[in-house]
């Protein structure tokens, strides 16, 4: 299966505009959300059946009965990440806490256990095409790993897909990384303003570190002309294949409050993304 | 607001929505003000900024190493590690530092002692100043996989300076926003005008209501056409603080990193009125639950 990641270092710059584009154009028949904070792809990829639904278990959390703590204080004083906090017993921050073990090891009277916590939903979609996605509780960390669970499902679901789009996370933290593994190469969407400028220096650093192939393209180019020319000059500068600008265009919006994808009417965005995606998919072929 | 000290948060469920525009345009509209960059992935607000007199320090978590003479091999930190950062591999501990989150937990139970620690750098606090903004950033090593404890250590400041500080928080809702928002008096929620805008308002509003918080929504980026964020604020009852409207002018200010208070009156008056606005809250909320 070869795998295209869609990333930009930044949400809110077209990532999943462009997936949407991408799926509906190569009719892929796997894809996946690997925004697992603030999914969105599954708003323009309507399912008609349900999705299977599977909980998500991060890492444990600690737990202390008071019953049992004799309040020696030796898990709060080791708990790198104050997890553990004390008023009228000893309590610990779900929130905070990692699920280390520390405090489990150390505890002299067997008063503190870790417990599985459910930290997400996996869903999966499994109809002519595969739709994987997660939606992380409010809150928990362990992002990568969900990430990484969201690429397996769609994997073992889909496994005679000779193509999958993927729809990446924002940012270079643990779930970019975790969605960078694996794939065939990563398109990069940038925005034409110093932000955008230094979001995508950022993202093609960590894409490169992790010895991904790298194409880039701009997404309302002539918001910043001079920016996006730079943008241009840069990957020229750095050997990075440039596969297209797409302008900015009300038609857009409007099309994605619909629910629909951009290349579903004719709009100016619409055919410049049908060019990026034809230049992509070349690449991709090599 | 003379001698009131509010810390504010700005965050939205993505990035994009204008976040750092609001968070950056509000610190530089009060006076005596802190920003703090939370996005440590990519902080984007010093570029806008370009604050002057820059102090940096390096930000480091503690990562194991082993010796090698003192180790029998015996495996009980590989067994304890619950995230796999170490390994056993051809009579040798190996150490994956990314994976590694830095509990101690090893060094603390090897029977030999045989592991301890060392200082590994992952990112840098930059601290400067921008006219009268006091300008804190974190910014995350590439590579590195969790900016949580640059983001610990730069809500720190918010303690140290006087009256207003603005959070520019990470986008997302989950445990780097968290961290952001615990000691805010106040969370100012910024959202677009479009169905993707809608579902990721849905998840910070969530957030901030779990965590108690008052807050407000700032709607950006607005257009004659329908509004589903506008919407979704009239269902849920949710303060609107501000419009914002999609503007060319605002727009090339922004991508060429400008600060819009600083190079309009027009949007001097519009994020006066969201300071006030805020301000008002905030004194409104210390009133009704002190």
């Amino acid at each position: 299966m070869k795998q295209l990641l869609i990333l930009s270092g930044k949400g809110g710059t077209g990532k999943t505009t462009m997936a949407t584009a991408f799926i509906k154009l190569s009719s892929a028949t796997a894809y996946a959300d690997c925004d697992v904070d603030a999914p969105n792809l599954h708003l323009l990829m309507h399912q008609s059946a349900k999705a299977i639904e599977s909980d998500y278990f991060g890492m444990p959390k600690a737990e202390i009965n008071s019953q049992i703590c004799v309040q020696c204080d030796l898990c709060r004083e080791n708990c790198r990440f104050d997890a553990i906090n004390f008023d009228d017993g000893y309590h610990v921050d779900p929130f905070v806490c990692e699920g280390c073990g520390v405090c489990e090891e150390l505890c002299p009277v067997g008063a503190v256990s870790l417990k599985p916590e459910k930290a997400g939903d996996l869903m999966l979609y499994k109809e002519d095409v595969v739709f994987s996605r997660a939606q992380l509780k409010m809150g928990s960390g362990t992002s990568g790993m969900l990430v990484t669970e969201v690429k397996k499902s769609m994997k073992s679901a889909a496994e005679d897909a000779e193509f999958a789009i993927i729809d990446g996370s924002p940012g270079i933290g643990c779930p970019v990384i975790a969605s960078l593994s694996g794939v065939d190469m990563v398109l990069i969407v940038a925005e034409p303003s110093i932000s955008g400028i230094r979001d995508m220096e950022r993202i093609i650093e960590t894409a490169r570190k992790f010895q991904a192939r790298i194409a880039v393209c701009t997404n309302k180019f002539d918001t910043n002309i001079e920016i996006a020319e730079s943008i241009e000059a840069f990957c020229k500068k750095n050997n990075l294949p440039f596969v297209g600008r797409v302008p900015f265009d009300l038609e857009a919006v409007e099309a994605i409050n619909k629910g629909n994808s951009i290349i579903d009417s004719d709009s100016t965005s619409g055919f410049a993304t049908r060019v990026v995606y034809k230049r992509t998919m070349e690449l991709l072929s090599k | 607001m003379e001698g009131t000290k509010i810390k504010i948060a700005v965050l939205s469920g993505k990035g994009g929505t204008g976040k750092t525009l609001v968070a950056v345009n509000l610190a530089a509209i009060a006076k005596n003000s802190v920003y703090i960059d939370c996005d440590v992935e990519e902080p984007n607000g010093h570029l806008f900024f370009k604050p002057e007199q820059l102090k940096r320090h390096d930000i480091s978590v503690k990562i194991p190493v082993v010796d090698e003479k003192l180790c029998t091999g015996c495996r009980s930190c590989v067994a304890f590690c619950k995230f796999n950062a170490l390994a056993y591999i051809n009579h040798k501990l190996m150490v994956f530092d990314e994976i590694c989150h830095s509990c101690g937990g090893c060094s603390l139970f090897c029977p030999e002692k045989a592991l301890s620690e060392r200082e590994k750098v992952i990112g840098v606090v930059q601290n400067g100043k921008s006219e009268d903004v006091r300008v804190i950033s974190g910014i995350m090593n590439v590579g590195e996989t969790s900016g949580v404890p640059i983001i610990k250590e730069i809500l720190k400041y918010a303690n140290e300076y006087q009256d207003i500080t603005v959070i520019d928080c990470p986008p997302g809702s989950a445990c780097t926003v968290m961290e952001s928002i615990k000691d805010a008096d106040y969370c100012i929620l910024v959202a677009e005008p479009t169905l993707f805008g809608v579902h990721n308002l849905n998840m910070v509003h969530d957030l901030v209501t779990l965590f108690n918080k008052p807050y407000g929504v700032v709607l950006n980026k607005c257009v004659q056409s329908e509004n589903p964020a506008e919407t979704y604020c009239t269902e849920k009852n949710i303060n609107v603080l501000g419009k914002i409207l999609f503007d060319n002018e605002l727009g090339t200010i922004n991508s060429n990193g400008l600060i819009a208070i600083r190079q309009s009156d027009k949007y001097f008056d519009v994020f006066n009125q969201l300071l006030h606005k805020v301000s008002e809250e905030v004194q409104h909320e210390t009133v009704v639950n002190p």
